[in-house]
């Protein structure tokens, strides 16, 4: 079985992502769905605990911010890990379209890159199998290296100067 | 100057550490070169021609004497006793073992420097106006807001991995000193009439392969919208600009393409939507950071004494005349002045110091201004607060130390990137053009009577030595494996900016100098009295240039 990164720990991850050109019937995994793909049919797509929706660095979140409340998993593509679309998207649907469910980070993403992930408003991540490898550090060390950050953030919704003040 | 606090120092130890982590895992052959790369190049480890360089941060120009003793103590145990001053106000190692390079952090972390972005596609160290604070000109200090843009670029979760790399640079003067309209985001603070702070606000500037103007896009920011608004300019461009295609990932592209106006209108309506957020600077962040900037305790000094003593020993020395009249600058306060460091001695790359000179400048800010150093965009350094009684024991020490040529500002005070002798880069080499053009122009009065004069060089379209906005610029091209140089006139960085028009075919390095003589002769022919080269450009064009410079070559 795959596994995925959440909250600080690698768990199974039963999802299928359909491919972002996906036509026909969903298979009886839990799926995400493309965002095309759900635009098109969301009326029938109505079980939220076992479809999501995906979106790649190119599209748009304003897309479905209508129908935020109706879902409960979210994922982003990294088709690399250098292509830094996908932490905008992630804000603003954590911070503008306020969802609460899960934001997953499907693709080519790092270990590296968590802490910043993270605060963007990630909580879930698809790491490749290599990346996941937890033999010697515990993922601590990478989501939360930093114990101080200066800006305001999806998990942080004061700046430093801020919380400083208090 | 900014003092750090236990947050700051907290973030730097803490990203030493991380580094550190980066670095083992990465000898250990658990990261790969691919994702390592962006992880060094974010901590200011970059590979050039010989070997890694290491690019360290001197936010908007100001470093302490102590910072500057560590710099040097760094370069002699880690590198070959001597370093660079950037044209972005930043220092760089040539020579740093790519294993060490934590070690060099943590020393570093010890005196509140660090390289956290000074390299890569993310924000970059933001500059400003060498003479912040000192200068009558000012309509307000730059240098609260750059420590406030500082801390919120540093670790920016949304802005680690923009299409390209990104420039900020803010200015407080009527003149613009910090080159506003040539980076991706360009800041003049200004007041409107109500005497309220704000900034006008320019994107899409730039030099390399396709130079631009920045264009103004908010004519009147109120100053607590400040973070909440470039958040908006950033995040329309992380999402929107090109990442196809390396060479046209700059904002200043997405802006051409877009226009100005829709650009505008995109960040307009980004930032009506998260306007009043936290982000938001409160009057208390605002006063916080003006409180480190606040004018050292000056003493109460008869200027009028101090300048008749001063024009006595000129008499006596006509040297210290001269130098005086190029390398000092005028102050806001009565009695004081700014001292340009000359970097840039004929036969030693512009920009480089020893690390004695290092501790040398060091001693010299302690002694002569408060213990303090700025560094300029034309690669040397400026004593910002010295007493004119000083003046001729500072240029008797300067001069010791090598740093009292007295050409500021003149031809030979050029601006010259690393080019084909240390960059991978490079089409051609500089160093070696910069040096014959300092021996051939090696007569002072005639430099004087030329007077100002912007000569930049850049070894490949890069543009690092900044060719674009010299009023002279020298570029070096390769043609079939040959290196030639390019000639381009008109260019500046300074208010009414311009980019420079290329004069016609390019030259070979050992014809420079020649071709550069008959340049200034058509000046000195042309010119109607008080016009800078500028200006006589300006007025006449590159046409009586080229008729002439072609002309005698054929
Ligand atoms: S302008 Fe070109 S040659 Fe010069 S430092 Fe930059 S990249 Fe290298």
């Amino acid at each position: 079985m795959p596994k995925l990164l959440k909250g600080n720990s690698v768990i199974d991850n039963s999802w299928q992502v359909l491919a972002k050109d996906f036509t026909g019937a969903l298979p009886d995994t839990p799926c995400f769905v493309p965002l095309e793909y759900w635009l098109a049919n969301k009326e029938n797509l109505q079980t939220p605990e076992t479809i999501g929706v995906w979106l790649d660095s190119d599209q748009e979140p304003e897309e479905i911010a209508g129908d935020i409340e109706d879902l409960q998993y979210l994922a982003v593509n990294f088709p690399t890990f250098t292509d830094g679309r996908g932490f905008s998207i992630a804000r603003l649907i954590r911070d503008r379209y306020q969802f609460t469910g899960e934001l997953r980070a499907i693709g080519e993403i790092v270990r590296d890159q968590l802490f910043y992930l993270s605060r963007c408003g990630f909580d879930a991540f698809c790491l490749a199998p290599l990346e996941l490898d937890q033999e010697t550090r515990s993922f601590e060390d990478y989501l939360s290296p930093f114990s101080v950050t200066y800006q305001a953030s999806a998990n942080e919704p004061q700046p430093l100067f801020r919380r400083k003040q208090g | 100057m900014y003092i750090y606090d236990l947050h700051d120092k907290t973030l730097i130890g803490e990203r030493v550490a991380q580094y550190r982590r980066q670095t083992d895992d990465y000898l250990a052959g658990k990261i790969s070169d691919g994702v390592f790369l962006p992880l060094r190049l974010q901590n200011g480890l970059y590979i050039q021609r010989h070997a890694p360089m290491l690019r360290i941060n001197i936010p908007y120009g100001m470093v302490s004497a102590t910072q500057l003793r560590t710099l040097a103590h760094i370069t002699r145990k880690y590198d070959k006793g001597y370093a660079h001053f950037t044209t972005r106000q930043n220092i760089q190692l040539n020579w740093p073992q790519l294993e060490e390079v934590p070690d060099i952090l943590a020393e570093l972390a010890a005196v509140d420097m660090q390289s956290i972005q000074s390299s890569g596609s993310c924000i970059r160290n933001v500059t400003s106006d060498e003479f912040a604070g000192i200068n009558a000109d000012e309509i307000e200090d730059p240098r609260p807001w750059c420590e406030i843009i500082r801390q919120w670029s540093t670790l920016h979760p949304e802005f680690a991995f923009l299409p390209r790399k990104f420039k900020i640079a803010v200015t407080g003067a009527a003149s613009d000193r910090a080159a506003i309209q040539v980076h991706d985001i360009g800041l003049q603070v200004l007041k409107n009439a109500n005497d309220e702070i704000g900034f006008k606000v320019l994107v899409g500037g730039g030099l390399g392969r396709s130079p631009a103007i920045g264009q103004v896009i908010k004519d009147f920011l109120p100053a607590k919208h400040l973070l909440t608004y470039l958040e908006a300019i950033l995040r329309v461009y992380n999402r929107y600009g090109r990442r196809d295609n390396k060479y046209k990932a700059r904002i200043k592209i997405l802006v051409k393409a877009w226009t100005a106006e829709v650009f505008a209108e995109k960040v307009e309506k980004e930032w009506q939507q998260e306007i009043g957020s936290p982000s938001t600077l409160t009057d208390e962040v605002i006063k916080n950071a003006k409180a480190f900037f606040t004018s050292p305790t000056y003493e109460n000094l008869n200027a009028v004494s101090c300048e008749e003593n001063l024009q006595t020993f000129a008499a006596e020395n006509v040297a210290f005349g001269k130098w005086r009249d190029r390398n000092v600058v005028a102050h806001k306060v009565a009695g004081y002045c700014a001292v340009h460091l000359s970097l840039k001695p004929t036969g030693v790359a512009p920009g480089d110091v020893t690390d004695s000179q290092l501790e040398a400048i060091a001693d010299l800010a302690d002694r002569y201004s408060f213990s303090e150093v700025r560094v300029t965009h034309h690669q040397n350094l400026v004593l910002g607060d010295v007493k004119l009684s000083d003046l001729p024991e500072l240029w008797q020490a300067a001069k010791r130390q090598g740093f009292a040529t007295p050409s500021i500002g003149t031809l030979v005070d050029m601006i010259c990137c690393p080019g084909g002798d240390f960059c991978s880069l490079a089409n051609a080499k500089s160093i070696p053009v910069a040096e014959a053009i300092q021996r051939r122009f090696d007569d002072l009065d005639y430099l004087y009577d030329l007077g100002d004069i912007k000569l930049n060089i850049s070894g490949c379209m890069n543009a690092c030595g900044h060719h674009h906005v010299g009023n002279i610029g020298i570029l070096g091209v390769d043609k079939k494996g040959e290196e030639f140089y390019q000639i381009q006139l008109g260019g500046s960085a300074v208010d009414e900016a311009s980019l420079g028009k290329v004069l016609g075919p390019s030259f070979y390095a050992h014809e420079i100098p020649d071709v550069l003589e008959r340049i200034l002769n058509i000046y000195v022919e042309q010119r109607i009295e008080g016009e800078t080269f500028l200006d006589t450009h300006r007025r006449i064009g590159t046409g009586p240039f080229k008729e002439f410079i072609y002309a005698k070559a054929a």
